[in-house]
């Protein structure tokens, strides 16, 4: 362990000794994001740097506290980039709390998350232990894979220390098309497009406006724009719109009260509350703005197949759905394994846990 | 492979005991009281069918087979042994590579083979709802009148069941640019040992809490019984050609994945043969190799007319600057499946040639793929054993062909000492001890090599958070403290580390 990994290995430790609370935190672009922020901040910035990359593997390895910001521009020298486009909410993420975070951005439907990128990572436990899940090679099943169960995990389980993620080849081509439908039509069309062999990468809905994008060698993106036709949209502007889906710069998305987070099956019918959505994921991601009260948003989402998260609510933090008991005992039995003093991320990702 | 008799040597002291007579009774007792009729096989003769799957080395008897045909069957079957603390092995085909369904000696096999029914195929989502016994094909044919398909296959895929794609992640030619299980799957209903039901993932896109679905896939039956599977169907690609080039050195293939990849291009399938693994397939398939080149790489690419017609030239000009002797592009979709029917064919062939055969699975960062194999030379002429290659080249997944004759005394030990070394030079090199195949028991002792004890005994915090009284498929996975004792006194041979000359990443 180098001097920055020992230092925030004896916070911990002495966090165990003291029966303290660590909060972990990177750049703090996500501080919004969780049901509780306690403890004493555990600032992984130090942590920081590329470990390796090599383009031809379609790997890059990475410390817990580097920015994504060097990252894309590293991957972008040598054509490359993350797929599961990262959103950045306005600031620069550390690759450590893009992955507990475990947040996607709008090629989310087509290409993965997160969690399907990311092929192994360094854990440092409650204990003071820096353990190696997974790996730096794109097929390994040895071991259970709790490489990707930290995507997500807001932290709960250890300080993510080291992340080696999958790379693609950034796409030759991109196109973005746009069509004037509504709500119920556009869900319609994104779910018949995804069924055809189409290089989509992208679909919003919003404000009566469907928008598309196309990614991949220029030919096939062409014969794509034929097939589907609509109106295309300059790069500079199309680039400035899917931006500001994925960072929630657009205005629709920015951080005020209240903004929910619906997470259904793709094909779900409109969720039926008043108030106004922005749609992504080919269906599969509605954000919405409603006067309706929590329990019918939540209940909305359910029957949709999915679930519903207070973004932005009144309180300042999101909340998630609550588990059923199965699984709510798992991941107490989980958390008991990881961290059973509790140190890490108190309650941040379910209450008491 | 036939199979060795010989019990593998050595026996390591965790290995269970056979229950006796008396316990075997109120086991069988007990799950006949539970299941109907017909459900649970006891007798020696029923038995025998079970004692192994696609890894025939090892074998055991269990106590009993049950073959439940509903979940609610399941739950009763889990509910009887979780009361008597007895172990319950999942199985599906029987078509693994690891021993993961080996049966537990004390234990009880759980046969999901009757819960083979697709639910419901929606084509407007692009999905399928199948429980854990339908064959990985059977959703791909079910799914094909609406131009729509599953993406994982594993070479087994006519025989193999969902449910083992699921427990061991499987992973196949495609999965480069298509993804393994894991990337797939998007919900899995399960039943816990005490027999309730849970949902990991769901029809969205994520769900709240934390991502139980991506540790329970590649989990080997050791956390929960699959009892339904949502599988996302992929629209099939309009057009796949393959590009077939010929290298005169190993080394120089290895160097022409590289710049594939490195030149933006996923191609949909990516595979190497070496020399001696088209000499065995060609006489069979007559696929057209050339049998003078050290080492064959096939490059499918597929997509629109307009995608594959560009990628087509691209790959052939990249392997041709590549140093490649010769290439070929398919002409036809018979053409096509004939330049694959080789490498497809690469395991009966290995049948053909030699008694028995041994398939390992390892993967290593591709820049590797050169060293590996002058490593797999060496160990041929140390062991006297021969094998032939083939691999995933793409993602640096290995699978070396072993060839034995288990009457010859000593050789199925030779060359489960040859698959050791190999997959241990794999985690050398930065990879890992099994791509796709699993851990099993087949290579328990190898996680002793790859993991450190605090790593494994995280992996057992999250088996005993899915599964706290340790009753599934126990002893398979995560290797003991224990056993790890006793295997590093054994590997170590007048204190040499095996590959002592490389650097431990």
């Amino acid at each position: 362990m180098d001097a920055p990994l020992e230092a925030i290995r004896e916070r911990v430790l002495a966090a165990g000794r003291d029966r303290a609370r660590l909060r972990i935190r990177g750049a703090g672009t996500k501080d919004f994001l969780g049901a509780a922020l306690e403890g004493e901040l555990l600032d992984t910035r130090p942590l920081a740097g590329v470990v390796d990359y090599e383009p031809s593997e379609l790997v890059v390895t990475a410390r817990a506290g580097t920015r994504l910001s060097e990252l894309e521009a590293l991957l972008a020298s040598r054509g490359q980039y993350l797929a599961f486009e990262p959103p950045a909410f306005g600031g620069d993420p550390t690759l450590g709390g893009i992955v507990a975070a475990g947040l996607s951005g709008p090629r989310r439907a087509t290409a993965g998350a997160v969690r399907d990128f990311v092929l192994g990572a360094k854990l440092l436990t409650a204990g003071g232990e820096l353990l190696a899940f997974g790996g730096r090679v794109m097929k390994n099943v040895a071991g259970f894979d709790v490489a990707r169960l930290l995507c997500g995990s807001l932290g709960i389980l250890g300080v993510i220390a080291e992340v080696s993620v999958k790379v693609l080849p950034r796409p030759a081509a991109e196109a973005t098309v746009e069509f004037e439908m509504d709500a119920a039509e556009a869900i319609a069309a994104f779910n018949r497009w995804s069924r055809r062999p189409l290089p989509l990468s992208a679909t919003s809905w919003h404000d009566g406006i469907a928008r598309v994008r196309l990614s991949g060698v220029p030919p096939a993106v062409a014969a794509a724009r034929r097939a589907l036709g609509g109106a295309p949209l300059e790069p500079a502007e199309a680039a400035r719109w899917w931006a500001g889906v994925r960072d929630h710069a657009q205005p629709f998305l920015a951080p005020r009260d209240p903004l929910w987070r619906v997470s259904v099956a793709a094909t779900a019918p409109l969720l039926a509350l008043p108030g106004r959505e922005l749609v992504e994921w080919a269906g599969a991601l509605r954000w919405l703005r409603t006067s309706a009260a929590a329990p019918d948003v939540r209940a909305a989402a359910r029957r949709a197949g999915g679930s519903a998260a207070l973004w932005h609510g009144a309180g300042g933090a999101a909340t998630f759905e609550p588990l059923p008991p199965a699984l709510r005992a798992i991941h107490r039995r989980l958390k008991d394994g990881f961290d059973p003093q509790g140190i890490f991320n108190h309650g941040r990702l379910l209450p008491d846990l | 492979m036939s199979a060795p008799t010989a019990a593998a040597e050595p026996r390591f002291s965790d290995v269970a005991e056979r229950a006796d007579a008396a316990r075997r009774g109120a086991i069988v007792a007990a799950l006949t009281a539970a299941l109907p009729r017909g459900a649970v096989l006891a007798a020696d003769s029923d038995l025998r069918t079970y004692e192994c799957d696609g890894l025939a080395a090892f074998r055991e008897s269990p106590v009993a087979v049950v073959l439940p045909a509903s979940e609610g069957e399941v739950a009763a079957a889990l509910g009887a042994c979780a009361r008597l603390g007895v172990p319950v092995v999942a199985r599906g085909a029987g078509t693994g590579l690891s021993g993961g369904a080996m049966p537990h000696a004390s234990g009880v096999v759980l046969s999901l083979a009757r819960l083979n029914r697709i639910l419901e195929l929606d084509p407007v989502a692009g999905i399928a709802r199948v429980e854990p016994g339908v064959r990985n094909l059977a959703i791909s044919e079910a799914a094909a009148p609406f131009g729509l398909y599953y993406a994982p296959d594993p070479s087994s895929q006519i025989a193999c069941t969902i449910g083992g794609n699921v427990a061991e992640n499987a992973g196949g030619v495609h999965c480069l640019k298509y993804g393994l299980t894991l990337h797939n799957v998007l919900r899995v209903r399960g039943l816990t040992i005490d027999g309730e039901a849970v949902e990991f993932g769901s029809r969205a896109l994520d769900c709240p809490g934390l991502d139980l679905l991506a540790a329970l896939i590649g989990s080997e039956g050791l956390l929960a019984i699959v009892t339904e599977v949502t599988v996302r169907l992929l629209p099939r690609p309009a057009v796949a050609r393959v590009v077939m080039a010929s290298f005169d050195d190993v080394a120089k293939a290895g160097d022409a994945v590289a710049a594939v990849i490195a030149a933006g291009i996923i191609p949909a399938g990516l595979e190497m043969m070496d020399r001696r693994a088209a000499a065995a397939v060609e006489p069979f398939v007559k696929a057209g190799y050339d049998l003078g080149a050290a080492a064959i790489l096939l490059a499918e690419s597929d997509g629109t007319p307009e995608e594959v017609d560009a990628e087509v030239a691209q790959l052939e000009q990249l392997l041709a600057a590549a140093g490649a002797t010769a290439t070929a592009v398919s002409r036809s979709e018979a053409e096509r499946l004939r330049f694959w029917s080789g490498r497809k064919n690469a395991f009966p062939a290995a049948g053909r040639i030699s008694p028995d055969y041994y398939c390992m699975d390892g993967t290593i960062p591709r820049k590797h793929i050169g060293r590996v194999l002058e490593q797999i030379a060496a160990l041929e002429q140390r062991l006297g054993l021969r094998c032939m290659n083939v691999f995933h080249a793409g993602d640096g997944n290995l699978h070396p062909l072993i060839l034995f004759d288990a009457n010859e005394p000593g050789q199925w030990q030779r060359a489960e000492r040859f698959g050791a070394e190999i997959v241990e030079l794999c985690v050398a090199l930065g990879g890992t001890i099994s791509g796709e195949h699993g851990v099993g028991i087949e290579k328990i002792n190898s996680m002793c090599v790859q993991f450190t004890p605090a790593e494994r005994a995280a992996f057992f915090a999250v088996k005993r958070a899915f599964d706290p009284p340790g009753l599934l498929n126990p002893g398979k996975l995560i290797p003991t403290l224990h056993r790890c004792a006793e295997y590093g006194r054994l590997r170590v041979h007048g204190g040499a580390l095996p590959f002592a000359e490389l650097p431990r990443l």
